[in-house]
């Protein structure tokens, strides 16, 4: 294996430190040979259950909030007696061996829950973890989930799911490299959020031995497995600089020459709304409202969507900019009260305002929600729509919201056809937004969650910026503001190549606010539009990455 | 055998916080209690059983108990079920 690997960059940042290998997920046991002695079987089943049971009552102990109540649900199945009775049953009467008898209980009580739908449906993926670690304990092999040496480590896996991610400890994981998984794959999204540095799309560090110790640049993708003393050293060093001056970002953003460009985080709820205050956010570029309608049955009730609006707004400051995605739902993450059926192709379906105007009582509900939370708040807030494609629905939306007595509108930029028709747009409403993961995964045809199409799916993609570049230029001849709130605007190296492009916002993970924000400071605004026109004029992304990064020597000053 | 018919007072249903209260009330019980809603009746013990009821808001259930105490047990447990066990303090059961 060669000394050098390299994979894709996705969250910046230097990191040394040996290899901790994710264990492997657990399969589908073997239904054969039958257990030679049945009650020994059968006794195996209940202590087993006992033991991850316990492990799970202490993991939520340490919890709190929302984490803490799914992990007693999860202890709780874990310990069921009528797990445990189906599973004795099918080891005595069907000679399976245990750890199949569990398997297939767990899943017959998986597919009840999914049937069930809403928030109980949402159940299902608990029990499944449940399962694994129960069979994981009667098969001797390491319980599934992120593991704990002891010691601070780089976290080496085939892709990660959201569960294993939720549970990490940033203070143990220097930094994760992944075999699968694209730029904007959850471990992509969640190692930016978290500060960690991440390489994705990487299939070679599987053959890592277990302890190996690597350095690693999650903003270029590549990685040293057998680097020397001085080069461990000098990557510490980096890290440490970096960890000290990420503590809190204090803005306001601007470049070096005075250009104020607003800083803003993407948000998904009130918790994470504190979280970005708290981080020095200016205001919030993207705040989901999923949250309020995933894991249940029923639509919340307007007043129910208002005081969690007021939750989120009241965060800030009073006349705070905050800008409102509506309800972003498609049949990849349907919601049982939409009745929405199954689609073939989700990605391209019914999803986002195509919804939002075939039901319009939601949307409607919605939107004067959001319209009285901002009056108690008085946030400035300002409203999008997600998955626009033409002007006629650009009209519909901003008819919808200033009916709802919002005053500030605007759409999402994710597909080509919006970027193309961006003038027409910005004539409808007050400004726009780009989606850069949405915008790349439908200018490239290529899937945002596929490992193999990671090199695509890349925000550098010249292609892309050249679409950028349009409608940049489109909000500059309507002197109308264009944001950015994909997770192209938390990579401190293409930053500065988005405002040239004419972007006059960025919105990102609050982790990445100061990052960001240094580097900013370091060019003016001519130097954004050079770097804008070297890299649209790249052949392809990673020139368009490496002829940026020798431009802006700053990067390598600041360890990104 | 003593049987209880009540309706679901939580908000959210018999799901999440709700469901784990009463499962771990049914737990300390001392006799076994089973709970039905339409054709399927489960181990009121049983998590799994009772999330897979998929019971909402104003839905009814159906509780039964044998043995010592059977009418107690059940009576603590209608209370619990029709109280809010969404909010902070729930009832004691």
């Amino acid at each position: 294996m060669p000394e050098l690997l390299r994979g894709h960059g996705v969250s910046p940042g230097t990191a040394a430190g040996p290899v901790v290998r994710m264990p492997d997920p657990v399969t589908e046991p073997q239904a054969a040979p039958a257990p030679a002695d049945t009650e020994a079987d059968v006794a195996r089943i209940r202590p087993a259950m006992d033991l991850v049971a316990t492990d799970l009552w202490a993991r939520a102990g340490k919890a709190e909030g929302e984490t803490k109540e799914v992990l007693e649900a999860t202890a709780m199945m874990a310990s069921d007696p009528e797990l445990a009775d189906l599973a004795e049953n099918a080891v005595r009467e069907q000679g399976m061996p245990a750890p199949r008898a569990v398997w297939d209980a767990a899943n017959t009580f998986r597919d009840l829950l999914a049937g069930a739908g809403g928030y109980v449906g949402a159940r299902a993926n608990d029990v499944e973890d449940v399962r694994n670690r129960i069979v994981g304990e009667l098969l001797g092999v390491p319980a599934p989930g992120i593991p704990d040496p002891g010691h601070p480590f780089i976290l080496v896996a085939r892709d990660l799911a959201p569960a294993d991610t939720a549970t990490i400890n940033p203070e143990r994981v220097l930094a994760f490299v992944t075999a699968e998984g694209g730029p904007t794959s959850h471990t992509a999204i969640l190692a930016r959020a978290l500060g960690i540095p991440a390489v994705v799309s990487c299939p070679e560090v599987l053959s890592l031995e277990e302890g190996t110790v690597l350095v690693l640049d999650g903003a270029t993708g590549t990685i040293d497995t057998a680097p020397d003393e001085a080069t461990v050293t000098e990557a510490r060093q980096r890290a440490a600089r970096a960890a000290a001056r990420n503590r809190r970002w204090e803005g306001p953003g601007a470049t070096a020459d005075g250009r104020r460009i607003k800083l803003l985080a993407n948000i998904g709820d009130p918790a994470g709304a504190q979280a970005a205050a708290a981080a020095g956010a200016e205001g919030v570029g993207l705040f989901r409202t999923e949250f309020l309608f995933l894991d249940r049955g029923d639509e919340p009730s307007e007043s129910e969507q208002a005081e969690s609006y007021t939750a989120v707004f009241g965060a800030f400051g009073e006349g705070t900019k905050i800008v409102v995605r509506t309800l972003d739902a498609g049949a990849d993450k349907p919601l049982p009260f939409l009745d929405q059926g199954e689609e073939a192709n989700p990605a391209l379906g019914v999803r986002g305002l195509r919804i939002g105007l075939a039901q319009p009582e939601v949307l409607d509900k919605q939107l004067r929600a959001i319209a009285e939370a901002a009056r108690s708040t008085k946030a400035d807030v300002w409203v999008m729509a997600p998955m626009v494609a033409v002007l006629s629905e650009a009209q519909a939306f901003d008819r919808h919201a200033r009916e709802a007595g919002l005053r500030t509108t605007g759409v999402m930029v994710e597909i080509p056809a919006a970027a193309l028709s961006a003038r027409e747009m910005l004539g409808a409403v007050d400004f726009v937004s780009i989606g850069t993961n949405d915008l790349a995964q439908y200018t490239l045809a290529a899937d945002r969650m596929s490992g193999p199409l990671a090199a695509l799916n890349d925000p550098w993609q010249p292609a892309l910026l050249r679409l950028i570049g349009m409608v940049g230029a489109a909000g500059e001849a309507e002197a109308k503001p264009v944001g950015i709130c994909g997770e192209a605007a938390a990579d401190p190296a293409l930053a500065p190549v988005l405002i040239g492009l004419g972007a006059t916002s960025l919105s990102m993970s609050a982790r990445s606010l100061s990052d960001v924000g240094a580097v900013l400071k370091t060019v003016t605004l001519q130097q954004c539009r050079d770097l804008a026109a070297l890299a649209k004029h790249a052949q392809d992304a990673t020139s368009a990455r490496d002829a940026v990064r020798a431009a802006l020597p700053a990067l390598g000053e600041l360890g990104l | 055998m003593p049987e209880r018919t009540v309706t679901v007072g939580s908000k959210s249903g018999l799901h999440a916080r709700p469901a784990k209260l009463f499962v771990q009330a049914a737990a300390k019980q001392p006799v076994k209690v089973t709970i039905t809603a339409g054709e399927r009746t489960v181990d009121a013990r049983s998590m799994l059983g009772v999330l897979s009821l998929g019971i909402n808001t104003g839905g009814t259930v159906t509780l039964a108990a044998d043995g010592e105490g059977a009418d107690t047990v059940l009576d603590a447990l209608v209370k619990l079920l029709e109280s809010d066990l969404d909010a902070e303090t729930p009832v004691d059961a």
